[in-house]
């Protein structure tokens, strides 16, 4: 394009255009940094918090490089606050909750594709609109009058309210995209719906289960709400018993912060890996945990 | 675009032909197990509070029915009308903030540019982190003596900062936390926007001569509307009803002074444990919410008119 008769009537020497062109980028290229820097800055503090002694971590002006790095912080957490007991209530409860919402919302997101149901649909939709902390006066109640708080069960069943709209979601907007003429093709050969489903449409929607399985997990290992209210003393997930650590606790922060990021680590190493289908599941449905 | 809104315009692709109706209907089978579980984790839960809020209801204590006594009082409770008011000033600036950041950010990454995949990454790492996690970051960071934003903000000369432990500052900081926090949300919706622009019409302006800023206010813009609104929704209700953080770094305080409807119904519900009078803001809360809802799906109806 370069030196074209009238076009662009811009600057004339090829040097200055270089210049002004050098000068764009590397306003563009400040401008991705300010950008990205707010979420690198955070995580790397909460990183350095974590592997600092008490001393540097109160220190002003503020240490920022640990001077040499400690895993004392480490160690205490798991020597102490039944650490790897919540971290398991996490794992269960996220799991269990997830699975779940599998089994019922991938049959489900297809019933509904299949069936155009826009009302079913809405009303999941009108889930994502209510806060979760609106479920957790009736839920607690009935768990009080069933007599199964103290156990993981309340749990689970609350985190529901999260994952299953996730996954039908995730999968009508999957299914919908599904051509659908290898399952007619089944069905004129005398396959039932069942089997159609179970044996061209599912394995056919593996990308999208992916999707919301992931999606599921991350929303239902972070939520922090539903476990609050409803754990006891033995069945806190992970986000109720780091935050306890704050409350009950002076200043400490070396602890609090390696408890932190060991609580939010699997979330962003699963980012990491999984970024594409993050990114496909939130954009395609907008959803988002209770 | 995402389809969840687009769904709300109504029924229009409901309509099947008669014959496939009955087709149809033999996939409602694949329906019944989640919809028991609806009804037991969504429906149950709405009807029970509408039940729940006709109560004087302690929890431990006797309940005694009241009627709409709880919601006549909730309108003439000041703390709830504070909070009310503090919820909407809180939403309206961390809806502002993020989409202007969040629109700034998707045209910064619908660029290509070296390591862009990296930094979009690390940019909507801050979405998927564990709330608590990182608002107890937050919380340290915010130490008035000792906190690392005190000691930036004396770097660059200017006076430290009260941040979430004054009346003043508490309100704009929470906010802060929630636009590093959710305005990957808002980029993303604006990133899945722009990749679905034509090209053409750039390509037509290049040649007649506009400048990028002209591109973007005359084409870009108007064709990203159906999108930036859909993004200004959800992320509305997700200021609305933005909890964990706030609960995590002030418990609504200091005093009340960070108390938003959903702080307020918390310790309504499991402080005070009076759930009658918790559920009667819950209907209130939803109630806000689907007319804030309702009153954006009206202006992206205007925006599609036009």
């Amino acid at each position: 394009m370069v030196g074209q008769p009238g076009h662009a009537p811009g600057p004339r020497s090829p040097a200055i255009r270089r210049l002004r062109r050098l000068a764009a980028d590397a306003g563009f290229g400040l401008a991705v940094l300010a950008l990205v820097s707010p979420a690198v800055l955070v995580f790397l503090w909460m990183l350095s918090l974590s592997l600092k002694n008490e001393l540097d971590n109160t220190a002003w002006p503020p240490v920022f490089l640990p001077d040499p790095p400690t895993l004392d912080n480490y160690r205490e957490v798991f020597a102490r606050n039944d650490f790897l007991l919540f971290a398991w209530n996490s794992v269960v409860v996220s799991f269990s909750a997830t699975g779940l919402a599998l089994l019922v919302g991938v049959p489900a997101g297809y019933g509904i594709a299949k069936m155009r149901a826009i009302r079913a649909a809405a009303l999941i939709l009108i889930a994502r609109i209510t806060p979760g902390l609106s479920y957790l006066i009736p839920l607690f109640l009935l768990f009080q009058w069933l007599e199964l708080t103290g156990t993981l069960l309340p749990i689970v069943i609350s985190h529901l309210v999260i994952t299953v709209p996730i996954v039908v979601w995730v999968m009508i907007s999957f299914f919908e995209g599904l051509p659908g003429e290898l399952e007619e093709a089944a069905l004129v050969d005398g396959a039932t719906i069942w089997q159609a489903f179970r044996h061209v449409a599912l394995p056919l929607a593996r990308p999208g289960i992916t999707v919301a399985t992931i999606l599921a997990f991350i929303f239902s290992w972070n939520n922090f709400v539903f476990a609050m209210v409803l754990a006891g003393r033995e069945t806190r997930t992970l986000p109720v018993a780091v935050n306890n650590m704050l409350t009950f606790e002076q200043i400490s922060w070396g602890p609090l912060s390696a408890a932190a990021l060991l609580v939010t680590l699997p979330v962003l190493l699963l980012t990491l890996v999984a970024q594409k289908q993050i990114v496909a599941g939130l954009t395609a449905g907008g959803v988002k945990g209770a | 675009m995402p389809r969840d809104i687009a769904i709300l315009d109504g029924p229009a692709e409901a309509a099947l032909p008669r014959g496939r109706r009955n087709y149809a209907r033999r996939y409602a089978w694949f329906v019944v197990p989640a919809a028991v579980v609806v009804v037991a984790v969504i429906l149950f839960p709405w009807l029970f509070t509408l039940y729940v809020s006709a109560f004087d209801w302690h929890l431990g204590s006797e309940r005694r029915w009241v009627g709409l006594e709880n919601y006549v009082r909730l309108f003439t409770d000041a703390r709830f009308g504070w909070a009310v008011l503090r919820t909407l000033l809180y939403t309206v600036l961390a809806v502002v903030a993020p989409m202007v950041l969040g629109l700034a950010a998707a045209l910064c990454f619908h660029r290509r540019f070296p390591l862009r995949g990296l930094a979009r990454t690390v940019f909507i790492l801050p979405m998927m982190a564990t709330p608590v996690a990182v608002a107890l970051v937050w919380t340290m960071m915010f130490h008035p003596q000792l906190g690392v934003l005190n000691w930036l903000l004396t770097q660059v000369g200017l006076p430290p900062s009260m941040w979430v432990y004054s009346a003043e500052t508490v309100i704009p900081t929470l906010v802060m936390v929630e636009v590093w926090h959710w305005t990957p949300l808002v980029m993303l919706l604006i990133l899945g926007g722009l990749a679905s622009l034509p090209t053409d019409p750039y390509e037509a302006a290049k040649i007649d001569g506009a400048s990028p800023w002209q591109a973007f206010r005359h084409i870009t813009l108007p064709l990203l509307a159906p999108f930036i609104v859909v993004a200004l929704i959800i992320r509305t209700i997700d200021a609305l009803k933005a909890f964990d953080t706030i609960y995590v770094i002030t418990q609504g305080g200091p005093g009340q002074a960070s108390e938003t409807i959903n702080i307020f119904l918390y310790l309504q519900a499991f402080a005070f444990y009076n759930v009658g009078y918790a559920s009667a803001v819950v209907v209130v809360f939803f109630a806000i919410i689907m007319v804030l809802a309702a009153l954006l799906l009206w202006t992206r109806q205007r925006v599609k008119v036009t």
